[in-house]
């Protein structure tokens, strides 16, 4: 039977994984990741869960032993934060080179210094180029449900890439709410057991990660290619299924908000996303034409659907909480991108929220009401930093 | 059978991306296939007379490039890159190297 629990983002995380099945998970504890390896590793011990639990010293030995596991044929999982996903960076590569779907979660934290624990999507979008999957979460159900998608997705013969569910820190991470943590045979009817065509076998032998010359390399990286662009399909795809399963719409792609021939489109990603919902039916009770797009899978940047959702649109404003010094906040930047050539709105990137500064109603309301006003007087900022010291009096009134 | 034939890879011969498998998979030592030999520039001469079959080029060599057998050290020029420690390891002097060039 499935059963409402009052559980934290990292305790959901630990329950997709032991509703996923997963058979070995390799963990290194970093704030505020830790509950999660705890859960697991308790769940273990306790016989809840039939994995094996492997204790490493470092987020990289994390990665390398779940690649390693991954190869043999066991589901993987692990999870981390910050600092620790920044010193798997090599791995996370060569598991999308190694065509190993292993899931992760990262709860994401401010890089530094200055030394934080606190919420910013900088950390996971460092990682955008490595062939992972991202899937961002807006609540602590969905990061379940991600984690048992995300294995549907990955495992898919088809696509065979790593990717990781993204929670806020502390905000999802830390704060409790009502989960439901499905019977375990439903999850089972859903997600089979992964069973690759190719592993690690002492009766049949084989190599892994072997030397590609310069006259194959770049074919076996065409193949990454071609899987990451079946991914938005499948994504959807595995989305309805799950929704006809669970009765969940977890949103796919993108997710909409009041999106139909809106004027004015606001961009988040996250947890932010559940206080611009409401601020969203503000703004509409009061006449304003304007609803909201979810940004949930990053990776892969879900291209052709923005350029649907975009038409017609004339305001784009985009919440990063993140930026990329030398180039911008990376959903902007990569929303420009995807709509060059299509559609020609007017984009402002609202930076935000960094380092866990708090993203009250109020502000949210000033940012929607700064993007609705650039309708009549035109692109003021391509990027504007959104309460900070000198402007805070504007952003808060 | 000789080493050669024994090599075969899950793929025989692919053409392009379709025919490779998703990632760099083997079923054979794989590093048997990259000819290594290739990339020397100095090429080590074993002189058989001054071998004394001590085994420590054998023990040395970076890149499992050298046979001991009965009359002496073999060099597998399929493989061996030409870095020279073996003729710097040789307590007898018993191997030189030599330009590749005057040999190719």
């Amino acid at each position: 039977m499935s059963e409402m629990k009052i559980v934290s983002g990292n305790y959901a995380s630990a329950y997709g994984a032991k509703l996923s099945r997963a058979e070995v998970v390799a963990a290194y504890p970093i704030t505020p990741q830790t509950e999660v390896v705890e859960k697991i590793a308790s769940l273990v011990a306790e016989g809840e869960m039939d994995a094996e639990f492997i204790k490493v010293e470092s987020e990289h030995s994390a990665m390398a032993a779940s690649i390693a596991a991954s190869n043999t044929g066991a589901r993987a999982y692990t999870a981390t934060s910050a600092h620790g996903l920044a010193l798997m960076h090599e791995l996370l590569m060569w598991a999308s080179g190694a065509r190993l779907p292993i899931v992760m979660t990262n709860i994401n934290r401010a890089m530094g210094p200055p030394w934080s624990v606190w919420a910013d999507h900088h950390d996971t979008l460092a990682q955008k180029g490595t062939g992972q999957l991202q899937f961002f979460c807006e609540n602590n159900q969905e990061v379940l449900d991600s984690v048992i998608m995300a294995y549907k997705i990955c495992e898919d013969e088809e696509i065979m890439l790593p990717g990781m569910i993204v929670e806020d820190a502390f905000i999802l991470s830390h704060t409790k709410e009502p989960v439901e943590i499905y019977d375990q045979e439903l999850v089972d009817d859903f997600l089979p057991p992964y069973d690759p065509d190719y592993k690690l076998d002492v009766d049949q032998p084989l190599g892994f990660g072997s030397l590609g010359m310069p006259d194959w390399y770049m074919d076996f990286r065409y193949k990454i290619f071609e899987a990451m662009e079946k991914v938005p399909d499948k994504v959807e795809e595995v989305n309805k299924e799950f929704e006809e399963v669970f009765g969940r719409d977890p949103g796919g792609l993108i997710e909409e908000y009041k999106t139909d021939g809106v004027d004015v489109l606001i961009v988040t990603m996250g947890s932010i996303s559940s206080t611009s919902k409401d601020v969203i039916d503000e703004l509409r009770e009061e006449g304003h034409n304007i609803g909201l797009a979810r940004l949930r899978t990053f990776r892969p940047f879900p291209v052709e659907k923005f350029r649907e959702l975009i038409k017609g649109v004339n305001v784009v404003g985009v919440l990063d909480r993140n930026y990329t010094f030398g180039h911008g906040g990376d959903a902007a930047r990569e929303i420009k991108d995807a709509i060059y050539g299509y559609h020609d709105p007017i984009v402002k990137d609202y930076i935000v929220g960094l380092g866990g500064r708090d993203l009250t109603p109020k502000i949210l309301k000033n940012i929607m009401e700064d993007a609705i006003s650039l309708q009549d007087k035109g692109l003021d900022e391509e990027i504007e930093w959104v309460d900070l010291k000198i402007n805070q009096e504007r952003w808060r009134r | 059978m000789s080493e050669e034939e024994e090599v075969f890879r899950i793929v025989v011969d692919p053409k392009d991306h379709r025919d490779l498998p998703r990632t760099v998979i083997t079923d054979c030592p794989s590093d048997l296939m990259n000819k290594t030999g290739s990339w020397r520039t100095l090429r080590p001469i074993v002189d058989k007379d001054k071998c004394i079959n001590c085994g420590i080029c054998w023990k040395f060599c970076p890149d499992v490039s050298i046979h001991v057998k009965e009359d002496g050290a073999e060099v597998d020029y399929d493989f061996c890159k030409g870095c020279g420690i073996c003729a710097k390891e040789c307590p007898v002097d018993a191997i030189e190297m030599k330009k590749e060039e005057d040999y190719v």
